[in-house]
């Protein structure tokens, strides 16, 4: 190595030099053994716990897929419902399913926006009103579904509403059910937009609800989008309310309209499940693969939604 | 027709000529006094007529006051500067004049602010009406989350505007001096402008609904020397057309570009529990940095205080 001017000059130094370089590389490389142990175990255990719940969805649908393979083809699709596991399809429940979720859909977007929109713009933050109200969203969102169910057997399916056992009754307790996520969510998207962007749009001489109506909920927008799909794909795998209500489990019929009966995805899993014969053990894995493929689908796009569309401030 | 539209229709009075003949522009943006001032050319006050008056305007959040019996008269074609240090009100009292206060549940508002010679705060007056005729620019630039072309034609489309779209945005645009910079890319969205271009925006987006007050809150406290130096050019051309109330942090700016200045100051209560502003003095703008009556101006202009 070239001499350099402040290498030292005697073999003294040279050795002295040498050892304090030594001292302070051993400083910067030497980690307490404890430290290094505690890390790895600490690191360890963190991923324990994502593996044991990816876990669980990964044996879910390795096995559904596994068993559920031989009926996987587009008869499971277009075959209603049979006595026969060999002819039993999922027809009547998808339609069902399909009629169900286009009306708690028509019915969350007015009522969970209109509310988010209330308790965000106009209602006094500070008001007792407000914030008792704050509370109670929050509370029913916690509510068990089957409570939901029980509320649509008394109120809706009987009087005072009297539909029966109806597509409508099944939406109309749906969306009471999903509703508290659509505000929460909407009111978090509502939120999000500045202040300094209302304060312009007044600052133009425009109204609070053209504030609202044009600056406002625009930027909101991916953000309640992304909450309303959550809200349907909740409600799509809901089934505890809907036993109650009246679903059949067999119905020889698909569903026509808003007051027709009806069965839906889940319930029809859940009616094969109970049947004693294998091969609708075989029908209940595939439909489980069915339901699952079509969540994830729209769980993916609500994510999709908010990254690609969602407001940067 | 509210009562504040039907206020603007008796300016038909000859207007004063506006101060400075020659191009405004300031050639050295960090010259202290403005080199084309003329001597007491904003000074004959009984000539000019006025665009405010406030006559002991105090306001308070929630009972504690923020600002003081401010009583001062703001003039036509001209630009007001408030000046002073943090927490004396100035923003609060410029929010005052086209009632953005009123978006603040807790904010109250005493004394009388006339404008046109009509009670501001009176029963009958709508405060969105009054947003109309007085624009707002604020302190950070807010354009909305939209194209260049949207961000102007939103406020003139809400308020029902007569007149051809593209013309109206394209005038806003040249008149903020913006329209060469933006003419080939009116659809773009107005968050990948700069700063300065956006803050320029936002200023041609108050200028689309013709206003005849322009107030702006520090509308250069975010934005580069450059940029600040673009916008005060702007601000000495449109005083010609409009009104402009200006706060700033920055005695330069206040002192390039206005006509008349006030300075507040905060004052402490006996015990030192609570804080408002107050006007310690308010005068032509040459006067003000040469020449002020009150010792504590002349420390704070010189830069003995701040």
């Amino acid at each position: 190595m070239a001499s350099r001017r402040d290498d030292p000059k005697t073999a003294r130094a040279s050795i002295a030099l040498a050892g304090a370089r030594g001292v302070t590389a051993a400083m910067l490389s030497d980690q307490p053994r404890r430290d290094v142990v505690r890390n790895t175990i600490f690191a360890s255990l963190l991923l324990l716990a994502v593996a044991v719940a990816l876990a669980g969805l990964a044996f879910l649908i390795g096995d559904s897929l596994i068993k559920g393979a031989p009926r996987l083809n587009i008869d499971l699709l277009t075959n209603g419902t049979s006595a026969l596991p060999a002819n039993a399809g999922l027809r009547s429940a998808i339609i069902g399913t399909v009629w169900i979720i286009s009306f708690v859909a028509l019915f969350i977007v007015p009522l969970g926006v209109g509310a988010a929109i209330f308790l965000e713009e106009y209602a006094s933050k500070e008001s007792r009103l407000a914030r008792t109200v704050e509370v109670n969203i929050q509370n029913l969102a916690a509510v068990p579904s089957i409570i939901y169910g029980l509320l649509g057997l008394a109120f809706i399916a009987r009087s005072p509403l009297n539909l029966g056992f109806v597509v409508l009754t099944a939406s109309i307790t749906l969306t009471l059910l999903v509703l508290p996520i659509v505000i929460l969510v909407s009111r978090e998207a509502i939120r999000s937009v500045p202040p300094s962007i209302r304060e312009g749009s007044l600052a133009l001489g425009a109204t609070q609800w053209q504030t609202i109506r044009h600056q406002v909920l625009p930027a909101a927008i991916p953000g309640i989008a992304t909450g309303v799909i959550l809200a349907l794909s909740r409600a799509i795998g809901e089934t505890a309310p809907l036993i109650p209500l009246g679903a059949a489990t067999f119905v020889t019929f698909d569903p026509s309209g808003p007051l027709s009966g009806y069965t839906a995805l889940p319930l029809q899993i859940f009616d094969w499940v109970k049947q004693p014969q294998d091969e609708f053990q075989v029908l209940a894995a595939a439909g489980i693969i069915v339901m699952l493929v079509l969540l994830i689908a729209m769980n993916s796009f609500a994510i999709w939604l908010r990254n690609r569309y969602e407001q940067r401030w | 027709m509210s009562e504040v539209d039907a206020m603007t229709q008796d300016d038909s009075k000859p207007e004063t000529e506006p101060v400075g003949g020659e191009s405004p522009r300031a050639e050295h943006p960090t010259i202290a006094v403005k080199t084309q001032f003329q001597p007491g050319s904003a000074g004959d006050a009984s000539e000019k007529e006025k665009v405010f008056e406030l006559k002991d305007i105090s306001v308070a959040y929630g009972g504690n006051p923020a600002v003081k019996d401010v009583s001062i008269d703001v003039y036509k074609h001209e630009v007001t500067a408030l000046i002073g240090p943090s927490g004396c009100g100035k923003s609060t009292l410029i929010r005052t004049l086209n009632r953005m206060n009123d978006l603040v549940p807790s904010a109250s508002v005493t004394g009388e602010l006339l404008y046109h010679g009509e009670d501001l705060y009176g029963p009958t007056v709508d405060p969105v009406q009054v947003r109309k005729l007085i624009g707002m620019v604020f302190q950070k630039p807010n354009p909305f989350p939209k194209s260049v072309y949207e961000n102007i034609a939103f406020g003139p489309k809400t308020l029902k505007m007569e007149g051809e779209m593209d013309e109206i945005v394209e005038r806003a645009l040249r008149r903020a001096a913006l329209w060469d910079e933006v003419k080939d890319r009116l659809d773009d969205n107005a968050f990948g402008m700069s700063g300065g271009q956006q803050q320029r925006l936002c200023i041609a987006r108050c200028l689309a609904v013709a206003p005849d007050v322009i107030l702006m809150d520090e509308p250069c406290s975010a934005l580069d020397p450059i940029s600040t130096g673009k916008i005060e050019d702007l601000m000495m051309e449109l005083k010609e057309e409009f009104s402009i109330v200006i706060v700033t942090h920055n005695m330069q700016q206040a002192a390039r570009v206005s006509d008349r200045t006030a300075f507040l100051m905060v004052e402490l209560d006996a015990d030192e529990q609570s804080r408002w502003g107050r006007i310690v003095e308010y005068d032509d703008t040459q006067k003000i940095f040469t020449n002020p009556s009150d010792p504590r101006t002349e420390d704070y202009v010189s830069g003995k205080v701040g």
